[in-house]
């Protein structure tokens, strides 16, 4: 067997185990898609006349503001997923699952690997079900080939966050920590960025310290590379910042579960 | 002795100021069931851990099917099946689907399928093949977990305290079991435990003790060595400590 067949073989073997849990966990397609639809449809609606986006790139002209968040909740759908993904990292150590994995004969950053695609296919996955959503609501978005541009730059940010999932599954040590990575991790990645309001908005409510945080943060990047994308442009600085975290994040977490010190060595 | 599956050199490892092993060194022959004895906190979970790669070992040397652990891993650790003291099976999922993922993890390609009929029919459980392992009674679940640790025909089995959870009967067939599978295929096992009466049919017992070997020889001569009519009495010699048993205690 050759060691490239060996190493996709590995690789459909977590995509597909994922893909089936997954949809074994009915409440889980649900809420992914439930969350951003509320943040759309009642938000969105209540905020409709609020905020007055002006024309900024990548738009050409005055946009809805349903049409404005649909990246930012895009995003969002791949943060929730990035984390659970690393939840699920936590549940199959608790399991056993995680030294099964580790004991495959393939070099275990590849194993990590895998289980950073499988998290992402996931991701996307439910970004396009929400989607869907986004169309039976009749959101003005730029369907064809809109979609097909954005493709790539979910999927990349779809790494990057799933890369942190993992970086911070090497140091959860209880499946009960969601709330926690609520508060910590996704809400401030989520209010930090231009999800749902354009960040000029922060400078020019005077709010200098959050913007600059934001400017900073790489899911604002993240958002940004898809919003660009959608409309057929590449913004190049988001897609550096996207793929150089996400290649520390990972370097970092595959460090973390190096058996000469990540939890490997704490958790035994 | 014929050529040896595991060789492991002087191998030491440290938690901190806790010496979890200190230079224990122990070999395993293809056909050969070597039983670990020790008691709780021996390091025996140590030593497994470091032999699955796990962990690094501190010192010393590992070699399994002559391919060194450290700088051969993916060769080293096609050689070798395990079976963990803690389940590793995925509940939710079926018997089948939990070896299939075990196969594709190893790049069994077209084989796995033949393999996996033919494991499960060897263990019986052909039936419950598409059943999720949830609904699987503790004793054949460690079937399952022992079909599985075959799948990929290694060389070196090793067992963690495979026994624990299971009632008598389950313990002694999973025993005897192994044991068929060491004659049969001439496979080397390695096999942990706690208990003095799963170590009397072993060709040569290993007794570890506060992280040191203090002892490797087959179950008379061990016996011999201590002085002593029976196994349990060669622990206590050895050790200073009560040996136990399935049904408990031996006073």
């Amino acid at each position: 067997m050759s060691s490239a067949s060996h190493a996709f073989q590995a690789l459909v073997a977590v995509a597909s185990r994922e893909t089936v849990k997954f949809f074994h966990q009915r409440g889980r397609l649900l809420s992914a898609v439930v969350r951003p639809s509320l943040w759309l449809i009642i938000f969105a609606a209540g905020f409709k006349n609020v905020f007055g986006v002006a024309v900024l790139p990548p738009y050409e002209s005055y946009i809805e503001y349903q049409v404005y968040v649909v990246p930012g909740l895009l995003g969002m759908v791949l943060l929730f997923n990035g984390m659970q993904s690393s939840l699920a990292m936590v549940y199959d150590r608790e399991m056993g699952i995680m030294r099964l994995l580790l004991t495959a004969p393939l070099p275990r950053s590849y194993l990590l690997f895998c289980k950073l695609l499988a998290g992402t296919f996931l991701s996307l996955l439910q970004a396009y079900a929400f989607l869907i959503v986004c169309a039976l609501f009749d959101v003005n978005l730029p369907w064809w080939p809109g979609l097909v541009y954005a493709l790539p730059a979910m999927f990349l940010t779809g790494l990057m966050l799933g890369a942190l999932g993992l970086l911070l599954s090497v140091s959860i040590k209880q499946l009960e920590n969601f709330a926690g990575m609520m508060n910590f991790v996704i809400f401030p990645m989520f209010f930090l960025s231009p999800a749902l309001y354009p960040l000029w908005k922060l400078k020019e409510s005077g709010a200098e310290v959050i913007y600059h945080l934001s400017l900073y943060n790489p899911f604002t990047h993240g958002v940004e590379l898809i919003r660009f994308a959608m409309y057929g442009q590449f913004n190049i600085l988001s897609c550096a910042v996207v793929l150089g975290t996400l290649v520390v994040l990972f370097l970092l977490a595959a460090w973390g579960y190096d058996p000469q010190r990540g939890l490997v060595r704490r958790r035994g | 002795m014929s050529q040896a599956v595991l060789h492991v050199d002087s191998v030491s490892k440290s938690y901190g100021a806790l010496k979890a092993l200190n230079e224990v060194s122990l070999s395993v022959a293809r056909g050969e069931f070597v039983a670990l004895l020790g008691p709780n906190g021996a390091g025996k979970s140590t030593l497994f851990q470091l032999l699955t790669g796990l962990f690094v070992p501190d010192t010393g040397r590992i070699e399994i099917d002559t391919h060194d652990l450290r700088r051969q891993g993916s060769q080293a650790l096609a050689a070798l099946g395990v079976v963990f003291q803690q389940s590793t099976l995925d509940l939710d999922l079926t018997v089948r689907a939990n070896l299939r993922f075990h196969a594709r993890l190893h790049g069994m390609g077209r084989a796995a399928r033949e393999r996996i009929d033919a494991e499960l029919e060897r263990i019986g459980l052909v039936e419950q093949a598409n059943s999720p392992v949830r609904a699987l009674s503790g004793g054949n679940r460690r079937k399952v977990e022992v079909a599985r640790a075959l799948l990929h025909q290694p060389a070196l089995l090793l067992m963690d305290e495979p026994t624990v959870g299971l009632d008598p009967a389950s313990r002694r067939a999973l025993l005897e079991y192994v044991h068929e599978l060491r004659a049969g295929r001439g496979l080397g096992v390695l096999w942990a435990t706690h208990l003095v009466d799963e170590v009397e049919d072993a060709d040569r017992v290993i007794v570890l003790h506060k992280g040191r070997r203090l002892a490797a020889a087959t179950p008379d001569a061990l016996c011999g060595q201590a002085g002593t009519a029976n196994l349990a009495g060669a622990f206590l010699t050895l050790t200073g400590e009560t040996p136990r048993t399935q049904e408990g205690v031996v006073s």
